[in-house]
C-alpha cells in the first residue's frame, strides 16, 4: 500500500534552505511568494492491504528514523 | 596507557586522524572498531570521528546511530565511560540521544573549513579536565551542518546544568556575532550530558595535536582523557 511521509522542520527551526530560495524567487521577480520552507518527502510502499496497519507502521518509521523529532515533524498519508 | 576504540562508519574520514594523534602524538594505544563490531576492543575511551557516515543520507548521523556497534557504545557510556564525539561524531550521538540537540544547516548554507576559536567552559568533563577553565583553544572545523540548535527549554536546562563544553569565540575569548561561525545558539560548539561522561563538539581536536598542522590545542582534549582514565585506575 503505498504511504507516503512529509517531514517537515518544525516551525520555530530556522530554515537558511527555504530562505535562500525565497530570496532566488524574490530576485527572480516572484515578490508574492514571501515565504519557503524546504521538507522531505518519502513514499513507502508498505506490505499490507490494511490502510491503518500501513498508518502505524509509516508513523513508527517516521518517528524511529524518517524524521529527527527535535527539529522536525511529519505527517502521514495512505493512498486509498 | 589509556586504550581509545575509533569507530569506523562506512564515509568516517577522520578516523585516521584520530587513530595517528592518539596513538603518535600522545602514544597511547588506538584501536579501530567497525561499525558492525561488537566488541569495543578493551576501550577505556570512545571516539566517533568526524566524516560523513553514510554519505550523510536523510540526516548526518541518522543511520549510523542504528549500526550494531552503537548499542556497545551506549551500553559503554551508560557505565560511565568516557565518550567523544567529533563532528560528524557530535551528529551521531545527537542522533542517538545520547547528547541532546540537533545540528542543522550553516547559518550561511556554506561548508566552512578554517581554523576558529572556542572557550573551555566546563572542566570537570573527562576530556577537558586538564584545560583551564575559560582556556581558549584554536582548533579547526569543517562542516556544512555545525548549526547546534535545540528547543529553548532544552538550552535553559543545558546552560543551567553547565553542560555547555565548549563555545565559539573570538581569539581573545569575548563573545560576538561574528565569531560564532555557523549560527550555533548561545554560541554552542559542544555539549556533554548530564553525567558528563559523553562529550561532542563540532571543532576537531584531533587534527590540532602538531604545530605543523597550526595549532596544538586539541591536545589538552585528548590528554584530559588519558589523564581521567589513569586516574580513574582502569588503564
Amino acid at each position: 500500500m503505498k504511504t507516503r511521509v512529509f517531514v517537515t522542520l518544525k516551525p520555530s527551526v530556522f530554515d537558511p534552505q527555504g530562505r535562500t530560495i525565497v530570496q532566488a524567487l524574490g530576485s527572480m521577480g516572484y515578490a508574492a511568494v514571501r515565504d519557503v520552507r524546504q521538507g522531505k518527502y518519502f513514499e513507502l510502499d508498505v506490505d499490507t492491504d490494511s490502510e491503518e496497519a500501513a498508518r502505524m507502521l509509516a508513523t513508527e518509521v517516521a518517528d524511529r528514523l524518517l524524521a529527527n523529532p527535535v527539529i522536525e515533524s511529519y505527517r502521514v498519508e495512505v493512498e486509498e | 596507557m589509556a586504550t581509545f576504540a575509533v569507530i569506523e562508519f562506512p564515509g568516517s574520514n577522520c578516523d585516521h586522524d584520530a587513530y595517528y594523534a592518539v596513538k603518535h602524538v600522545l602514544g597511547q594505544r588506538a584501536e579501530f572498531v567497525w561499525h558492525k563490531d561488537t566488541d569495543l576492543r578493551g576501550a577505556d575511551v570512545v571516539v566517533l570521528p568526524g566524516g560523513f557516515s553514510y554519505g550523510d543520507y536523510l540526516r548526518t548521523g541518522a543511520i549510523a546511530k542504528f549500526s550494531p556497534v552503537m548499542s556497545q557504545v551506549r551500553a559503554f557510556a551508560d557505565a560511565g565511560g568516557p565518550v567523544i564525539g567529533i563532528c560528524n561524531g557530535f551528529q551521531v550521538l545527537l542522533e542517538a540521544g545520547l547528547l541532546e540537540g540537533a545540528l542543522l544547516r550553516n547559518r550561511r548554507l556554506k561548508f566552512l573549513c578554517r581554523h576558529v576559536h572556542v572557550r573551555v567552559e566546563q572542566v570537570d568533563t573527562p576530556f577537558t579536565g586538564e584545560a583551564m577553565g575559560g582556556q581558549i583553544l584554536k582548533l579547526p572545523i569543517a562542516h556544512g551542518e555545525g548549526n547546534y540548535y535545540a528547543a529553548p527549554e532544552t538550552v535553559s536546562t543545558l546552560e543551567a546544568n553547565h553542560q555547555v563544553v565548549f563555545r565559539y569565540c573570538a581569539a581573545a575569548g569575548e563573545r560576538s556575532d561574528t565569531a560564532n561561525p555557523n549560527g550555533s545558539i548561545n554560541a554552542i560548539a559542544g555539549v556533554c550530558n548530564r553525567r558528563r561522561n559523553v562529550v561532542g563538539l563540532m571543532p576537531h581536536p584531533e587534527r590540532a595535536c602538531e604545530s605543523a598542522l597550526g595549532s596544538e590545542d586539541g591536545r589538552v582534549i585528548l590528554e584530559s582523557a588519558v589523564a581521567a582514565v589513569l586516574s580513574a585506575g582502569v588503564a
